[in-house]
């Protein structure tokens, strides 16, 4: 075992250590802030199931469901418009001050809104996930289509691709699907952030958004730290998948980039 | 003239390019050439001149300013597989195997997969790039890279093979081995080649005549039939003449450039 692998696996004993005793130290009560000691059991048998009125299975369950709904979505919207602005110029020129002014309202921001159009649906969770994640899609689906090299493009021309579907199918889309997948594992991450704001305002009884602000209520940190545990988790896995699948769809640039 | 020459396949006629820009500028100033089928054409000039202008005008993929490029009688109006291109910079699909480039042009015609593999390993093994279907293209050496493109051009079965100086960008010794496979591949296809380089001896050594441009705007100086029977010695005295002869019309074209600070 390398010096390395004994850092790396003393890094999460350490930090545990640190919090347990910050906690003993400078809170010492059990209404305000709870030890990794009082955590990971609670942890362990809430991810077991075996709290009734917090159902954590379900709860991820929930929770995947609007992270899935509302980053598919967004994931189809962002990568059409992407490759259609990157692609016609004309339709950058229309959509860009459009893009340029709502992308930097955050997602919170559309609460409200989403709330008072869809009410308290799945389909409001949704809609805060997708305003969140559609635009890293977006903006790196249309960088990518917009660098590809013209070379790639004349070279297929010559060999018969004038049709322009059939050059965006088989030279744009593939030569853009590095900076695809970079936004969408970057969209993805954020659609995840966006889980826990979208299920806050209540859209459904169950989620780990939701049940975050209901043991909060209860008094209850080591649950409501819980369930930061359980988002933690689930996003570190999520963008593990998306990882894999990046390798999986770019393995032709095994050799040719650094990493 | 030579007496192999048969069909005309292309046709250019009082060809002018111009760019536009601050001042215009023109790369051709009316060309008016014949290209035989079966034959090999080189094509040089100076630097910059507006030779691979020229080439790319064949291929489609630049609109001349005023007159037209017939291939095969018809009136050239954009790119098409008919005048597949090879580049320079060899310009293999990065995301594709060599299998998946040599087929690209395949699968864009109406065939079976079982079709497009078989005629894409048929070209492959042409080039002599058996074994390394499966590779991609930054795996290959220069060479390489320069046949598998080679070979997905030839597979698209064009009626002439436009030639970007392809080779420009290799080694020499893989240069001039290259030179000979190509020649090869000539022998057993018969395609129409055009082949555009600044490397004289490259011209005189596969080309069946040397088409000579003046500076820019590009005008044809000369044309030189290479009538040395194939496989050429570079080091005899007769391919020495020519290449010497080529090479002094070119330096009074450097020249030219030089002291009109063009």
């Amino acid at each position: 075992m390398g010096k390395d692998t004994v850092y790396t696996l003393l890094s999460i004993p350490l930090f545990l250590l640190c919090w347990e005793l910050f906690y003993h130290v400078f809170v010492g009560n059990p209404l305000l802030l709870a030890p990794p000691s009082k955590v990971l059991p609670t942890f362990a048998e809430l991810a077991a199931g075996l709290n009734p009125r917090f159902f954590m299975p379900l709860d991820m369950a929930y929770s995947l469901f609007h992270y899935a709904l509302g980053f598919s979505l967004a994931f189809l919207a962002g990568f059409s418009l992407g490759v259609l602005v990157g692609w016609f110029r004309l339709a950058d020129k229309i959509s860009y001050p459009v893009v340029e002014l709502i992308r930097p309202i955050p997602p919170i921001a559309w609460i409200p809104i989403a709330i008072l159009l869809l009410k308290l649906t799945h389909t409001a969770a949704a809609f805060i996930i997708f305003i969140g994640s559609v635009f890293p899609v977006l903006l790196n689906t249309q960088n990518g289509v917009k660098s590809v090299e013209r070379k790639f493009i004349e070279a297929a021309m010559t060999l018969g691709a004038t049709n322009s579907l059939v050059l965006l199918r088989k030279v744009i889309i593939p030569s853009s699907m590095g900076s695809v997948i970079t936004g969408a594992r970057v969209g993805s991450g954020i659609a995840w952030m966006c889980v826990v704001a979208a299920e806050l305002f209540g859209v459904a009884p169950y989620g780990l958004g939701y049940q975050i602000e209901m043991a909060r209520l209860y008094h209850s940190p080591e649950i409501v730290i819980s369930y930061m545990l359980a988002i933690g988790v689930l996003g570190l896995l999520l963008d593990r998948g998306y990882k894999l699948t990046e390798r999986k769809l770019l393995s032709w640039r095994i050799g040719l980039v650094a990493t | 003239m030579q007496p192999s020459k048969g069909r005309i396949l292309v046709e250019i006629r009082e060809l002018r390019k111009e760019f536009e820009g601050a001042p215009p500028v023109t790369a051709i100033d009316g060309i008016d050439l014949d290209i035989w089928e079966g034959e090999i054409l080189c094509i040089v000039g100076p630097s910059g001149c507006g030779k691979t202008t020229l080439l790319r005008i064949i291929a489609g993929l630049e609109k001349p300013t005023s007159g037209k490029v017939l291939v095969d009688g018809k009136t050239v109006m954009g790119p098409g597989s008919d005048r597949a291109m090879v580049f320079q910079e060899y310009a293999l699909f990065p995301w594709r195997t060599i299998l998946g480039n040599v087929a690209f042009g395949l699968e864009l015609k109406k065939l079976s997969r079982n079709e497009i593999v078989g005629k894409a390993e048929e070209y492959i093994r042409l080039v002599g790039l058996s074994g390394f279907e499966e590779k991609y293209p930054h795996q290959l050496s220069g060479g390489m890279m320069q046949r598998a493109a080679l070979a997905r051009a030839l597979a698209c079965e064009p009626h002439i093979l436009l030639m970007d100086e392809p080779f420009g960008a290799l080694d020499a010794q893989t240069r001039n081995f290259m030179q000979g496979e190509l020649l090869n591949i000539w022998e057993k296809t018969r395609k129409t080649i055009v082949f555009v380089t600044h490397n004289v001896e490259e011209a005189v050594y596969i080309g069946d005549r040397i088409v000579i441009l003046t500076a820019r705007p590009a005008k044809i100086k000369s044309i030189v039939d290479v009538t040395l029977g194939k496989p050429r010695d570079r080091l005899s005295p007769e391919f020495i003449n020519l290449r010497r002869g080529v090479l002094e019309s070119l330096r009074e074209e450097m020249l030219a450039t030089f002291h009109s600070g063009r």
